[in-house]
């Protein structure tokens, strides 16, 4: 009875079509599940393992004697192991006597000739304008009454310029005209640039003590990379066709490259010497820690009081030096054309303003004027603590918030979960973003960490790393994609990243100490300014890159400026994007370990520590791996960019 | 004929992992991209043999991707030969030292690029003494050589120049002159004006005949262009596919393609202005006059027209003072008519010396 009267009952309405075909769904569900299902395991795991297989700090690990005791077999066979004696030993004298050299010889120039050098320089590159900051900047230097401890910085950074230059630049050159040797190469630029500048002062300390030698050696190290990279990319990026028509007409190899490759190199190569000394600049504060002689020394002794003042001065000082060899340099590489008269004017100018200087030596006191020189450390301190006092609400706001709602928590979590727990969410992670061979070398990376007795500190070393990758990458996500879409912002933020990625990175400390005292919210702070502008740049590069003619497309068909963005350019810019993140991750670490100086603790203060005091040595030195191993790790979790680009480059090779 | 400049036999470029195993196996049969597939290799260029006599033009033409550029630079092991035999002016070529090819290169053959290859750093004067500096000709001596090379490209006025600042055609004059300042017996052109816009094209290549005339050089000339090569080629090559289809003079070309890809290429050629009387006459039709005016059969039947306006008797056809055929009115009419389905007349003689 009840059923009949369906059954007859005209159809209703056919049922509408499922929004989704099943299969698709099916498979959106199966794409989610894993993740998802994850989550909720790695979740339930913490909550059933919380506080078991926990690796405490132990300063007494077995390890860290070892390594003490090895340093102690070091010192004591310094001068009969045949190493040492033959090889070590040598290359400290060598570097050395070197920086001697060339200490020796900018003092002897005398203040005015120094100026008249630089000036001289200055005009050779770039006209008068070049020659005027110059000679302004350096002369700001000694009105800022740090002549002297900059002479001393000058020295150590061109002296390690010049080997890095010397080894780089030959080096670049083979790796550019061979593929075996960039194949050789490139890993090992690689990890040498993810590689926190402290993890390798304890080695270094250890091989050629403590002293200029040392300093020189580390800047070196860490300037090397760009001089290598740029000249490989220079010397590849010389047009076939040139070269080829070199060769036909029977010239040889050498012929080719001195009058062909290097010439037409010269230009991108001087942009290497750029980089490498600004690289080599903002080692200036680290090296201190090794007892470099310069204004470094000035900057971490007040650093270590929190004196913003004491710290700021000789911090500008640096940066000075640095403006200075950016623009003399930046303006070399610029090719310039003209007859014989112009090469006259140039080279007559540089010999009237190098030769004036010079002049003026003998007749004007060695030392820098005082009457010349400026008192700013208490005025500067004044402000800060104008700040500190007016402005504590807003800061110390800033920094409980992102201290008590997003560090503790994070790094309670990070100590608080089993070792193994964290390693294989890592290694899930990492291998569903960048593929299995980065989650498995980021597990081990991670287990590395555990056997160097140093996880507690790794941990509390990547909470704040994460915490400030995090609100880098929000921000420059957020700038960037304002540049790329606003020709005003863009005008108005180009300047400001240009500056900023002129700057030595310590010099980000300095304000952020000023606005919020030390601790770890400092270093974030620091970082933030740091790597920021970087992660902007690629973004809005990457956007700006999608071609002009697929945005006129999806505009022609009616799509909104929010639709262009998240449906053409931002899915279009995805390898920026990732190249972006994983840029701002690994200057994030770099820029956190720096914080140690700043009171953010963790691995960076075991280097610090170890480079102090002598029982702290062997927590030092194995700190230093530990930074390593984290950096290597948060670069291959975020190397998906590069991971999948790669098969490409080999098809097209 | 004497001592061929260039001699090429049998000569096989293969880019790929072991791509020396390939040739005399079968695979060496198979079309490009079969073989791409199969070994991963690219064949450019496919058993090639030719020969380019002392001051000739001989061009090499043939569509992108045809292997003709490859194979220029074989010549001078630019790109080395997988295999086969290069004799220049009888020497083996394969044979030669480092130094031996160096000297080669410097002294005796030289090339112009499609794109220059200029140095931007130099001025024109030290592009052009190039190829002399680097034999170690001292700065004066290479100067004035330069100069005078200079006035011939018709850049005097130029020497101080950086080559951004000149336009491409003058750019490729550059080019020109840097190769001709050697003084060397062979000079290889790879498809130089393809850059350049069509009315400067057209100059230059009116500056490469010139230049044939003047200083009368063996010449081989790339170019993917066919009027081009039935502007300059004394003989042609068309190439596809890494071989040499058919070897000849642009009349034979046109007159009798060898397969169907020629045969294409050269269907809109206008056929009356390339064809000589030889591809139309035929045996004079019983009780015809042959009284007519006499043409040696090299004229080309464009030529022929004025002869044929003169008079209303068939044109005798003459080779050597001896009557190869006749030509009338209709004939060349049909000669000049545009070709639709038409299959080529069937030449009378024509020593066809194409190889495939």
């Amino acid at each position: 009875m009840v059923s009949a009267p369906v059954r007859t009952a005209p159809p209703p309405m056919p049922p509408p079509a499922p929004p989704v075909p099943g299969p698709a769904r099916a498979r959106r569900l199966v794409r989610w599940a894993g993740p998802a299902a994850g989550v909720v395991a790695v979740v339930a795991l913490y909550a059933a393992f919380r506080g078991t297989a926990v690796l405490p700090h132990d300063d007494d690990a077995a390890l860290f004697h070892w390594l003490n005791d090895a340093r102690d077999w070091v010192d004591a066979n310094r001068n009969s192991s045949p190493i040492f004696l033959y090889v070590v030993n040598y290359i400290r004298l060598g570097v050395a006597e070197l920086y001697t050299l060339v200490q020796g010889g900018l003092v002897a120039l005398g203040w005015p000739g120094l100026i008249g050098l630089a000036a001289g320089l200055g005009w050779l590159a770039g006209g008068w304008r070049i020659a005027l900051v110059a000679a302004a900047g350096f002369a700001g230097v000694g009105v800022l009454g740090f002549w002297e401890a900059s002479v001393d910085t000058l020295a150590l950074t061109l002296s390690a310029v010049t080997l890095s230059l010397l080894i780089g630049i030959p080096l670049g050159i083979w790796a550019g005209r061979s593929a075996r040797v960039r194949r050789i190469v490139t890993p090992v630029l690689d990890v040498m640039q993810i590689m926190p500048t402290f993890s390798y002062l304890s080695p270094i300390l250890l091989l050629f003590l403590i002293g200029p030698a040392s300093a020189t050696i580390a800047t070196m190290i860490y300037a090397m990379p760009p001089a290598i990279r740029i000249t490989a990319l220079a010397v590849q990026r010389v047009p076939g066709v040139t070269v080829e028509a070199s060769e036909s007409l029977g010239a040889t190899g050498l012929q080719t490259l001195l009058k062909v490759r290097l010439p037409l190199a010269l230009n991108t190569i001087m942009l290497g010497v750029n980089q490498t000394i600004a690289a080599a600049l903002s080692m200036v504060p680290l090296v201190a820690l090794i007892a470099a002689p310069g204004l470094g020394v000035d900057l971490i002794r007040a650093l270590a009081r929190v004196n913003v003042g004491a710290a700021l001065v000789p911090g500008v000082a640096i940066v000075l030096i640095a403006i200075v060899l950016d623009r003399v340099t930046r303006s070399a590489a610029r090719r310039r054309e003209g007859g014989r008269r112009a090469r006259a004017v140039r080279w007559g100018g540089f010999a009237v303003l190098t030769a004036a200087g010079i002049a003026l030596t003998p007749a004007l006191a060695t030392e820098f004027p005082e009457q010349w020189q400026v008192q700013v450390v208490r005025p500067i301190n004044d402000v800060v603590d104008w700040i500190e006092g007016h402005w504590y609400v807003f800061t110390g706001f800033l920094n409980d918030t992102v201290a008590y709602g997003l560090l503790n928590p994070l790094q309670d979590v990070l100590t608080s979960a089993p070792w193994w727990l964290v390693t294989a969410a890592v290694l899930a992670f990492a291998w569903r973003v960048s593929g299995p061979a980065a989650g498995l070398v980021a597990a081990a990376c991670l287990v590395g960490v555990a056997a160097l007795h140093l996880w507690e500190h790794g941990m509390e070393t990547l909470t704040i790393v994460l915490v400030a990758s995090l609100i880098t990458i929000a921000v420059g996500l957020a700038l960037g994609v304002a540049a790329a879409r606003s020709r005003w912002f863009a005008a108005g933020l180009r300047p400001v990243l240009d500056a900023a990625q002129t700057m030595p990175s310590f010099s980000y400390l300095l304000p952020a100490v000023a606005l919020f005292s030390n601790g770890r919210f400092t270093a974030i702070v620091a970082s933030l300014i740091y790597a920021v502008p970087v992660v902007a740049r690629l973004v809005e590069d990457g956007l700006r890159a999608v071609p002009a003619t697929v945005i006129e497309a999806a505009r022609s068909a009616g799509s909104t400026d929010r639709q262009v963005l998240w449906k053409v350019q931002l899915p279009m810019a995805r390898n920026s994007l990732l190249l972006a993140a994983n840029q701002g991750i690994v200057m994030t670490l770099a820029m956190v370990v720096i914080g140690a100086l700043v009171g953010a603790g963790a691995l960076g203060y075991d280097v610090v520590a170890g480079i102090a005091q002598q029982e702290d040595y062997g927590k030092g030195f194995a700190a230093g791996v530990a930074l390593v191993l984290l950096g290597v790790m948060l670069d291959r979790i975020t190397q998906g960019a590069n991971g999948r680009r790669s098969p490409h480059k080999k098809r097209n090779a | 004929m004497g001592t061929a400049a260039i001699e090429v036999r049998g000569l096989w470029k293969i880019f790929g992992p072991k791509a020396g195993r390939i040739i005399g196996s079968p695979d060496a049969d198979l079309e490009p991209a079969q073989l791409r597939a199969k070994t991963g290799c690219t064949a450019a260029v496919r058993d090639v043999s030719f020969q380019v006599r002392p001051g000739e033009v001989f061009v090499v033409m043939g569509l992108s991707g045809s292997g003709k550029s490859t194979l220029v630079r074989c010549l001078t092991r630019l790109i080395e030969p997988t295999a086969g035999e290069l004799l220049i002016d009888g020497q083996d070529v394969c044979a030669m030292s480092a130094r031996q090819l160096r000297d080669l290169r410097r002294h005796r053959v030289s090339m112009v690029f499609q794109h220059f290859g200029l140095l931007p750093h130099r001025r024109v004067v030290d592009n052009v003494a190039y190829g002399l500096e680097i034999q170690g000709m001292g700065k004066a001596e290479r100067h004035e050589k330069a100069g005078r090379i200079l006035s011939l490209v018709g850049l005097e006025g130029h020497e101080d120049s950086y080559p951004e600042q000149l336009s491409g055609g003058m750019q490729q004059r550059v080019g020109l002159a840097r190769a001709l300042a050697v003084d060397p017996e062979v000079l290889l052109f790879d498809e130089p004006f393809s850059a350049l816009d069509p009315l400067i094209r057209r100059d230059m290549q009116a500056e490469v005949i010139r230049l044939h005339r003047e200083v009368g050089k063996t010449m081989v000339f790339i170019t993917h262009d066919l009027s081009e090569a039935l502007k300059l080629g004394e003989r042609i090559a068309i190439m596809r596919a890494g071989a040499i289809v058919q070897v000849g003079t642009p009349e034979e070309l046109v007159g009798a393609p060898a397969d169907d890809y020629v045969a294409d290429f050269v269907r809109d050629v206008p056929r009356s202005q390339v064809l000589s009387l030889r591809w139309i006459c035929r045996d004079p039709e019983p009780g015809e006059p042959l009284d007519g005016p006499e043409l040696p059969a090299g004229t080309v039947i464009h030529d022929a027209v004025p002869a044929a306006m003169g008079s209303d008797r068939p044109i005798r056809v003459v080779d050597g003072g001896e009557l190869v055929g006749v030509v009338s009115r209709v004939d060349i009419l049909g000669a000049v008519r545009p070709r639709t389905e038409a299959p080529p007349v069937p030449p009378v003689s024509a020593g066809v010396s194409g190889e495939a």
